[in-house]
């Protein structure tokens, strides 16, 4: 099972281009930061999408491995931006972005 | 076979991406981007990357989307709770991606075609021995320097998590 070989490599690049925008969409398009947050784990993962898609096509494993790194500072993205997000309702009652429009106070 | 399959996975990808950006509801929103993840994850195993298929499994679908789901229940939002925004603010947030959309596709139509790919000994790449003897060999340092980087997100978790820090 080789799909690289049948399945032209424009078609990952393609696919990984709409769902970056449909990432991009989602930042712009929602207030709730919670939203944006999964909108740019989608824009992350598209990037990892079009990684895997060169490595293979290459033969090359550091494309897999990058793809490993992106997941990592993801994951810690994540769990400090929630807990950011959890201060935010706390102080503000809302996940509202528009809320913060003033870094004091 | 497996182009058809291509095209399924896509078709789900993008449809589940999408409305996980155009539902209201934030859990059903969660619920979507895990499908458009396992849809992802699909792709990885048709790319020949069954380790990082895994991965992405666990951490992703397992870890991340649990975690928002968690927050999302925690913090008790739900379609009621849903800020809005104006109706040109949402006009100008699709334009804007539209137009980002069709300057990517743009600069790849335009970019010359690629050289065919060697295709010697690319079945085994994603296997946990291959990707293990280029990550400890290779890419050591990185690795290293990721464990800092999850330590230190672990303290900033739970120092923001602390009701008064004193």
């Amino acid at each position: 099972m080789n799909t690289i070989q049948n399945i032209h490599i424009n078609h990952y690049i393609l696919l990984s281009t709409v769902l970056f925008c449909i990432g991009v969409l989602g930042v712009l398009f929602r207030r709730n930061a919670i939203i944006i947050f999964m909108s740019v784990e989608l824009m992350l993962n598209a990037v990892n999408l079009l990684l895997v898609a060169f490595s293979s096509y290459w033969g090359d494993a550091a494309g897999q491995v990058f793809v490993f790194f992106v997941m990592v500072v993801a994951a810690a993205e994540v769990a400090v931006g929630l807990a950011i997000l959890i201060m935010i309702y706390r102080n503000t009652g809302s996940t509202d972005i528009d809320v913060l429009n003033k870094l004091k106070n | 076979m497996t182009v058809y399959l291509f095209y399924f996975l896509s078709f789900l990808a993008i449809l589940c991406g999408l409305m996980v950006i155009l539902e209201k509801n934030p859990i059903h929103s969660v619920l979507y981007l895990v499908i458009t993840f396992f849809a992802i994850a699909g792709h990885y195993i048709l790319l020949n990357a069954q380790f990082l298929a895994a991965v992405h499994i666990i951490v992703y679908a397992g870890a991340i989307m649990v975690l928002f789901l968690f927050v999302i229940m925690l913090l008790n939002l739900n379609k009621e709770t849903e800020p809005h925004k104006s109706i040109a603010w949402k006009f100008a947030a699709v334009i804007s991606a539209g137009i980002l959309l069709i300057v990517l596709i743009g600069a790849m139509r335009t970019t010359n075609a690629l050289p065919a790919p060697p295709h010697s000994a690319i079945a085994d790449i994603g296997l946990v021995k291959n990707l293990g003897k280029v990550l400890f060999k290779q890419f050591l340092l990185p690795f290293e320097i990721a464990s800092i980087l999850f330590l230190a997100a672990m303290v900033g978790a739970v120092m923001l998590g602390k009701r008064d820090i004193k």
